[in-house]
């Protein structure tokens, strides 16, 4: 299982290949939308992405729940990473 | 000159100009090469190519993810990315205007749309199933998307449109943005013509309709308008863009004045959904029509910037379109495809002739016709070949250059240009 700080690494570098968000920028408080600029549709890719990296599942009805990197790392964490 | 010069507050002008296209990645390096005579024609190095009856293209002179940022690239269709960086380039030489957005209009063409994205997302779904197709899939392929991109980034609020009429669509762009100025509904316009689609499926359909020149022994020499020896268009992918507005706005801001879009005439052929015309009626009513639409006689017709893409029964047919629009005073006209160096663009040909018409009476410069060894006898005009040339002071000011585009469902559609002042 990964730790929080692996799952950290992580989506910061999907976050950084879907948006250009620098690897450094992605901390757990930030929210997707406010603070990383990240609209609807680029976030369906990070869930994609990250449900790859991760081996987890992200049901959609889920994904509104992830307001922040925070929200998804605790996710990911609990999903089985 | 047959008519009063038009007031500052009734024509329209070109204050910005943008290109990125198979001669050059900017205006300068593409008007260069053309009145220098370069073709943009290479062979495909592509292990899909060889397959293909037709081995080659006219790729852009500068991959747009050289110039663009990575992630805004992603994003974005090629036909996407190379209306922005047109885009930006008229917008930039326009002088960056303040204008209100509401004002503010664009019409951006295309005459394939998105179809690498398209084709791109299908391989992934079949190899990796639906969920990895991107949710970027529908904003990227939808054909007004180009459009879409231009008006977000400059915030146009007036209209942002597409006009789709196949090879016609880039210069049904121009036309469209000279509406909405004349209509009252915007103060300028941002218009053009970007296209994006070399891929094996849209090649291989193009050579199916044996609309391709089959030349791969020598690429640059395959687009030959009006030589004997044509044997089809050259598939071709870049963007123009111009910035349109009254004489009386741009003054105002300071703008400098390219020149004046006098006139556009629009018809249509009715007779086959991929044959010309072979007497070229709609494109003859298409010129009399921007003619008529732009105060001139023909005897103020200096240049024309032809559609002329090199295949076997459009380029003659389009000359006897001139020669009966015209009559005796084609004679006169200085006449060229500079298809000849960059393919043939689809949608986005209409927008880079345009853009040539305007730079040709700007410079009082045409760009040659190359590959053009031995006239086909039925042309009968004056064609521009081996190397510019220079358009005699005394047909000044006054001057007006047409360019013509047709497309598949015999859509037609000529412009007038005219010199400014």
């Amino acid at each position: 299982m990964a730790d929080q700080q692996e799952i950290l690494g992580g989506l910061a570098e999907i976050v950084n290949e879907v948006a250009g968000v620098p690897v450094d920028s992605v901390q757990l408080d930030k929210a997707f939308t406010d603070d990383l600029d990240i609209d609807s549709l680029s976030m369906v890719e990070v869930v994609v992405a990250a449900e790859e990296k991760f081996g987890v599942k992200i049901p959609d009805d889920d994904v509104k729940d992830l307001r922040t990197v925070g929200d998804a790392v605790t996710y990911i964490a609990q999903a089985g990473a | 000159m047959s008519t009063q010069p038009r007031s500052d507050a009734d024509a329209i002008v070109v204050t910005g100009i943008g290109a990125t296209t198979p001669v050059g990645g900017d205006v300068a390096s593409t008007w260069d090469g053309l009145l220098a005579g370069r073709s943009g024609v290479r062979s495909l190095t592509e292990e899909w190519a060889s397959e293909l009856p037709v081995q080659f293209a006219a790729r852009v002179a500068v991959d747009p993810a050289d110039v663009l940022d990575r992630v805004e690239a992603r994003k974005l269709d090629r036909t996407q990315q190379l209306a922005l960086v047109a885009a930006r380039e008229a917008w930039a030489d326009a002088g960056t205007p303040e204008v209100d957005p509401e004002r503010l209009g664009v019409s951006i063409a295309t005459g394939i749309g998105g179809a690498l994205t398209l084709l791109g997302q299908w391989d992934i779904y079949r190899e990796s199933g639906p969920r990895r197709v991107s949710p970027h899939t529908i904003p990227m392929l939808m054909p007004n998307g180009p459009a879409a991109v231009v008006g977000l980034e400059f915030s146009a609020r007036a209209g942002v449109h597409t006009p789709v009429s196949a090879c016609a669509s880039g210069a049904e762009a121009v036309a469209q943005g000279l509406a909405m100025i004349r209509g009252g509904r915007a103060d300028m316009v941002v218009v053009g013509g970007t296209e994006a689609c070399i891929h094996p499926l849209p090649l291989a359909a193009f050579a199916a309709m044996r609309a391709l020149s089959k030349r791969n022994d020598d690429p640059p020499a395959a687009s030959r308008p009006w030589d004997t020896e044509r044997d089809g268009f050259v598939f071709g992918e870049g963007a123009a863009v111009l910035v349109i507005e009254t004489a009386e706005h741009a003054k105002a801001r300071g703008a400098k004045i390219y020149g004046e879009v006098a006139g556009a005439g629009i018809t249509a052929d009715g007779h086959h959904i991929a044959q010309p015309d072979p007497e070229g009626k709609g494109a003859t009513r298409a010129m009399r029509a921007a003619l008529a639409d732009a105060d001139a006689a023909p005897s103020d017709v200096v240049h024309i910037n032809a559609h002329g893409t090199s295949t076997p029964q459009g380029d003659v047919a389009e000359a006897l379109a001139i020669r009966t629009a015209l009559g005796d005073a084609a004679a006169d006209v200085a006449v060229t495809s500079t298809k000849s160096m960059t393919g043939h663009l689809l949608g986005a040909a209409g927008a880079v002739e345009s853009l040539a018409c305007v730079m040709a009476l700007h410079d009082q410069l045409v760009p040659p016709t190359i590959n053009l060894h031995t006239l086909d006898p039925e042309v009968q005009l004056d064609i521009v070949s081996g190397q510019a040339r220079k358009l005699a002071d005394d047909r000044f000011p006054g001057a007006v250059a047409l360019n013509n585009s047709f497309g598949f469902g015999g859509h037609n559609v000529a412009l007038a240009f005219r010199s400014y002042p």
